[in-house]
């Protein structure tokens, strides 16, 4: 499993810092999500992108979660969200995201 | 006047197990940690694995995509051992055969084979029908010191069947990065399995038509051919008739990321109907970048490497005759750049857009074809099912439009779409690769209208962050 | 979770929902974005 673009990310955070820092993810398979979260939180878990063993401690989101969702100005969501809020199983890709929560609160 | 017709397709591929250390993924890995090799040589697969691997007979026609469906999984559990290496859309060539092929389009000298490689590619390509003798004799074989020296010097890359050193690719200069050895083996691959689908297409009509009678040929496929003052200028077209042996003809090369051989398609149907050419011939050669791409997550999971062949394609557009399936050029999918990047708009554009046009609803085109990558490569890597992706974004849009009831999602995609088997994401994967089975259904009278659909990922290469796409209708 | 005030690295998906269009919602949310990705699976 991978995260191309981990050392541009690195980059970003080591000059924007990681005060009010999320990611807001928009992945359609739970898989992927869980290793975002996890590469953005504690590192990468594959050990092999420039985020190996680099915790940055950023708390991961996804755009679809009904209360990041509902934040959403109205119009933005009809054009953005309503088609894939239908075609993707919502609540089976944000699964790991609850599960990781309890786990690293 | 009816619109220009599909008259042949060729659908090839090429095992490429000794190749995969040099795609993009498995190359820079290894850079960092070149102890990687021995457990990626382990996990590669023999010929007849891969010839027998229940997608690959899909794919050169032994099997129709559906029926992958009863075929249980993993599917790389249980190859065909029976599974013949040809069917009726191609050839799925060994790694010697490709060696061979690649030899005999090395215009520029650059790649040594030795002469165990170069006699069982004649005898096997020979046997193919898809050399002649001659061309064959022409390339002399290189000693092993020779392409040991080479390699030792550093200018040029090992070539390996199994773990056996059989030749070399050099860098084209000493400077230019659009020229190492790496760049030329991608451009060299692509060429040589664009050649092959094009002389596989060729034998298919040779009872009615000469290599003589095609003026156009049309290339899209994934490579950039080019030098250090222009690192993508193309025609790799014309090099691929060139060594197809179709003289006649003048081409150019098509680039529009994934999309770019279905906008080929798209493209050669545009000139035969303004009466420009009566036919044109589309190729697509294979990415050799795109080897490996998902082998980390092959190897963690103890699974085979499955991205190791390279596709090729052509396709032959001509004046339609009444009997062939027709390209509606009155009714195109495409995205403009003001139509926004969001998910909807895409599929709007890509899926409503014909089907407006043509006045059908979304059940009345029997087969939708998106990009059919095979699921059993990109689940492992937590990419999920890229076709059933966008089935779902499809029905969802029906659904939004109220053409398909909410919990008729599932019928409609099990109805209309089909299990993916292109053996890399890319522009094989999109679309492109249905239009054998296709061609071959309407023929049969089994399917009617068949929708065609790409996405170009533009953003990717940092000069717009849009999204692009293009779609069309076949029809009988 | 509010994301008005939050700096948002937006990870986006081809085939779910691309980076532009997050970036698009969380500011019509009230927040900033720094980072804006799509991934084409993976």
């Amino acid at each position: 499993m991978d995260l191309e673009g981990q050392g541009r990310i690195k980059q970003v955070v080591e000059q924007a810092g990681t005060a009010d820092v999320i990611a807001v993810l928009g992945a359609n398979s739970p898989t992927a999500v869980e290793m975002f979260a996890l590469t953005l939180k504690s590192g990468d878990p594959s050990y092999a992108g420039p985020l190996a063993g680099v915790a940055l401690g950023i708390p991961s989101f996804h755009i679809l979660e009904p209360e990041i969702a509902a934040q959403i100005a109205p119009e933005v969501y009809q054009r953005e969200l309503a088609l894939p809020a239908m075609a993707m199983d919502v609540d089976e890709v944000i699964g790991p995201l609850k599960t990781l929560r309890e786990e690293h609160p | 006047m009816a619109f220009p017709a599909v008259t042949a397709v060729a659908n090839v591929l090429a095992h490429a197990p000794g190749l995969v250390c040099y795609g993009s993924k498995p190359v820079r890995d290894l850079r960092r940690d070149p102890a990687l090799l021995d457990a990626v040589r382990a996990r590669l697969r023999p010929y007849e694995e891969a010839v027998g691997y229940g997608p690959n007979q899909v794919y050169i026609g032994n099997l129709d995509p559906e029926a992958l469906r009863a075929l249980p999984r993993p599917w790389f559990r249980m190859p065909d051992r029976r599974a013949p290496s040809d069917g009726p859309f191609g050839d799925l060539i060994s790694e010697p055969e490709l060696l061979g092929l690649m030899r005999l389009c090395d215009r520029a000298g650059l790649m040594q084979l030795d002469a165990a490689t170069l006699a069982t590619a004649r005898e096997r390509l020979l046997r193919r029908g898809l050399v002649a003798a001659a061309e064959m004799d022409t390339p002399a074989p290189v000693r092993a010191e020779a392409i040991e020296s080479m390699i030792r010097s550093g200018e040029g890359l090992p070539l390996r069947l199994e773990d056996r050193v059989v030749g070399s690719l050099a860098r084209g200069h000493e400077e230019d990065e659009a020229l190492t050895a790496h760049v030329l083996l991608e451009n060299l691959a692509a060429k040589a399995t664009g050649v092959l689908a094009l002389r596989r297409l060729l034998t298919q009509v040779a009872g009615r038509l000469d290599p003589g009678d095609i003026p156009f040929v049309l290339a899209g496929s994934e490579e950039a051919v080019g030098d250090r003052y222009q690192r993508g200028g193309g025609n790799l077209a014309k090099a691929m008739a060139e060594d197809a042996g179709i003289g006649g003809a003048a081409g150019f090369d098509v680039k529009a990321f994934c999309a770019s051989t279905l906008y080929a398609v798209f493209d050669a149907a545009a000139l035969v109907h303004a009466g420009v050419f009566p036919r044109v011939l589309v190729v697509a050669g294979g990415s050799l970048a795109k080897l490996g791409m998902k082998y980390r997550a092959h190897l963690a999971k103890e699974m085979p490497i499955l991205e190791d062949v390279l596709a090729g394609l052509a396709v032959l557009i001509e004046r339609a005759d009444g009997r062939e399936p027709v390209v509606r050029l009155d009714t195109l999918g495409l995205h403009a750049v003001s139509s926004g990047s969001s998910q909807q708009a895409l599929v709007e554009a890509l899926v409503m857009g014909p089907l407006g046009k043509a006045g059908y609803r979304l059940t009345e085109v029997d087969r939708y074809a998106t990009e059919m990558h095979n699921p059993e490569i990109t689940e492992p890597a937590g990419s999920g099912d890229v076709p059933q992706g966008n089935y779902r974004l499809i029905a969802a849009l029906g659904a939004l439009k109220g053409e398909i009831p909410r919990d008729g999602v599932a019928e409609f995609i099990a109805a209309h779409g089909m299990p993916g088997y292109a053996p890399t994401q890319g522009h094989i994967a999109s679309a492109v690769c249905y239009l054998a089975h296709a061609l071959r259904a309407m023929r049969s009278g089994k399917m009617k209208r068949a929708l065609f659909m790409a996405k170009g990922s533009l953003f990717l290469g940092r000069m717009t962050a849009l999204s692009d796409g293009v779609s069309f209708l076949l029809e009988a | 979770m509010k994301l008005a005030g939050k700096r948002v690295l937006a990870i986006g998906e081809r085939d779910g929902v691309n980076g532009a269009a997050i970036e698009a919602c969380v500011r019509s949310a009230g927040a900033e974005v720094l980072y804006v990705e799509t991934q084409c699976f993976v």
